[in-house]
């Protein structure tokens, strides 16, 4: 979408009215604007811009009841950032995202490659696949926490009767839950990656293979040479949002695990949850969330960068 | 050549069980008789729609409530997205830009922060526990995501059509709500389904901004479902399946929407 938004060129051949009329119509134009401006303003920008300041000051149940919230300075972040959940949350941000997106992109990128061959039902089956993405994510959280069960779920009941592993605590085990919960997100974004990816599959030109076939150029070469180079302004796109999304994501965690088992799948974003909602700490929750805008932001940077090139090439 | 083809369509469908297990097993599970925990048959041989009268009784209402809430965020976003995206497709506005680098920088605003600022602001305007609310809120997925569909296709749209209507003497919103509006359904409909799909999905602002039981979207009551002790599996396994309806429903009757949705608020 971004190169669209950022680089379209005005429509040619609008023309301008004469003057007296055209303050009206400037005037009516403008107000086509202002709902969505006022609303981007009232649920985004108010939001960080209030996060900023909650996250100096003491603000907690007690100020809903007084209305008074001190000013502290650091001490929300020299708290929340100094305690050792912190430091567990931020690894884990960071193990959860990379694992998520290795596993999303790799699985995504062999399903695109093979939709992309034509055969019977292939369309069919590649929209099936959509449903994961569609359903609540709260919706999967229950499902796989069912599915992932210690003592009665699907996958151990298989890997008992096969005998491959006797009954792990997929949720419940610390060294396994964050796995886990990695597993179930990599499935969510299955579909996701396989989309997009396709459809930049389909946009490279079936020429291109055939000449490479006449230079004796196929399968894995052809991937080499033509596919991958011509996909990664795509791929680009693609890791980034990717990114975005995922360093995000609560309602998988929470369903899932709910952080636990001590803090083992615990990540920035439910952190912040915790913080605010849980121990009703909303300035040191603001402290987090601001740690968490930080990092988006980063990536928000990369995300413009890789949308802009995905233009020019 | 032929042969191969089926062999890619039997791949296909392996690769599809194996991926829509999850999905299976949540229809199974609703399914079984009792809800008990242990050993559920791999099928369900003994069809039984118990779970499914106690989801509708327990969980009714919150379907209800998550229906209301995501109609309303439709009808909210696309008021505020399509006049938005007319203008950002077709007049030349200062500051037009900056508007559209907003939108895309919202898309990095974490749910939690936006939540986390809500939460006083709300408390204090009393919009807590609130069908408003919730709406207001929900519509942060919404509305950026259709004016960013709206306005791709409206550039599409030739300039002198517009015109034409204006030289007959329909002023500026005339020549959008019965010119520009009509020829926009499709999109339209694609950025409506998405946001009806995000509201409906919705779990933080359902989480955060709702705490009593008047006021509860489904998504929420499968959470606290399963936040408790849980041994009526099939029951809570019947409110997932029917919270994923509308999944399934757009799946199935707006297939090329989704597809159009899909591509175009990633990249397209």
């Amino acid at each position: 979408m971004a190169e669209q938004v950022l680089l379209r060129e005005r429509p040619a051949g609008v023309q301008e009215k004469p003057v007296p009329a055209r303050s009206r119509e400037r005037l009516l134009q403008v107000l086509f604007l202002v709902p969505a401006v006022l609303y981007l303003l009232l649920f985004f920008g108010y939001p960080v811009a209030k996060n900023v300041l909650m996250s100096f000051q003491s603000y907690t149940t007690a100020t809903f009841y007084t209305g008074e919230a001190p000013w502290v300075g650091l001490d929300n972040y020299t708290r929340a950032l100094g305690s050792a959940v912190f430091d567990k949350a931020l690894v884990n941000t960071v193990l959860f995202t990379v694992g998520s997106i290795a596993g999303q992109f790799v699985i995504g990128l062999a399903l695109a490659v093979f939709f992309h061959r034509r055969f019977p039902l292939g369309g069919v089956l590649r929209s099936l696949l959509l449903l994961p993405w569609l359903i609540p994510l709260i919706v999967s959280g229950a499902v796989w926490r069912w599915i992932l069960d210690q003592d009665n779920g699907a996958l151990n009941r298989f890997l008992g009767a096969t005998g491959v592993a006797d009954r792990p605590g997929w949720l419940t085990s610390t060294s396994l839950a964050l796995i886990a919960v990695i597993i179930v997100n990599i499935w969510i974004g299955i579909p996701f990656n396989t989309t997009i990816l396709y459809g930049g599959l389909q946009d490279i030109p079936d020429e291109l293979y055939e000449a490479a076939a006449v230079d004796g150029a196929t399968g894995r070469r052809a991937f080499r040479y033509i596919t991958w180079p011509l996909l990664r302004p795509v791929v680009g796109v693609v890791l980034v949002l990717g990114v975005v999304y995922t360093v995000k994501v609560l309602d998988i965690i929470l369903g899932l695990t709910n952080g636990g088992p001590a803090n083992a799948t615990q990540t920035l974003a439910t952190q912040s949850y915790h913080l605010s909602f849980q121990e009703f700490d909303f300035g040191q929750g603001a402290a987090v969330g601001n740690v968490l805008i930080l990092i988006s932001l980063a990536f928000a940077v990369l995300y413009l960068r890789a949308t802009r090139r995905a233009v020019d090439e | 050549m032929r042969r191969r083809a089926w062999g890619s369509t039997v791949a296909g469908v392996l690769i599809l069980g194996v991926l829509l297990f999850p999905v299976y097993w949540m229809v199974n599970v609703s399914l079984q008789p009792g809800g008990s925990a242990v050993d559920v048959p791999w099928l369900p041989l003994d069809v039984s729609f118990d779970g499914y009268a106690t989801a509708l009784d327990q969980q009714g209402r919150n379907l209800v409530t998550s229906l209301i809430v995501s109609l309303g965020s439709v009808v909210f976003s696309l008021l505020v997205a399509a006049p938005a995206a007319y203008a950002l497709a077709h007049f030349r506005i200062r500051g037009a830009n900056w508007v559209l680098f907003g939108i895309l920088i919202s898309q990095m605003v974490p749910g939690i922060v936006v939540a986390n600022a809500l939460y006083s602001a709300y408390n204090d305007l009393g919009l807590l526990n609130s069908i408003p609310g919730l709406i207001l809120a929900d519509s942060t997925a919404g509305i950026p995501f259709a004016i960013l569909i709206v306005r791709a296709f409206m550039g599409g749209i030739p300039m002198s059509v517009v015109e034409a209507a204006r030289t007959d003497g329909a002023g500026p919103i005339r020549a959008f709500v019965s010119i520009v509006l009509p020829m926009s359904r499709n999109a339209l409909i694609t950025a409506g389904l998405f946001t009806f799909l995000f509201t409906w999905g919705d779990f933080l602002f359902a989480l955060t901004l709702t705490t009593t039981e008047e006021v509860r979207p489904v998504t929420l009551g499968l959470y606290q479902y399963i936040g408790t002790y849980v041994n009526d599996w099939s029951a809570v396994m019947a409110t997932a399946v029917l919270a994923s309806i509308p999944a399934v429903i757009l799946l199935l009757v707006a297939q090329r929407y989704v597809a159009a949705g899909t591509t175009g608020g990633a990249v397209k």
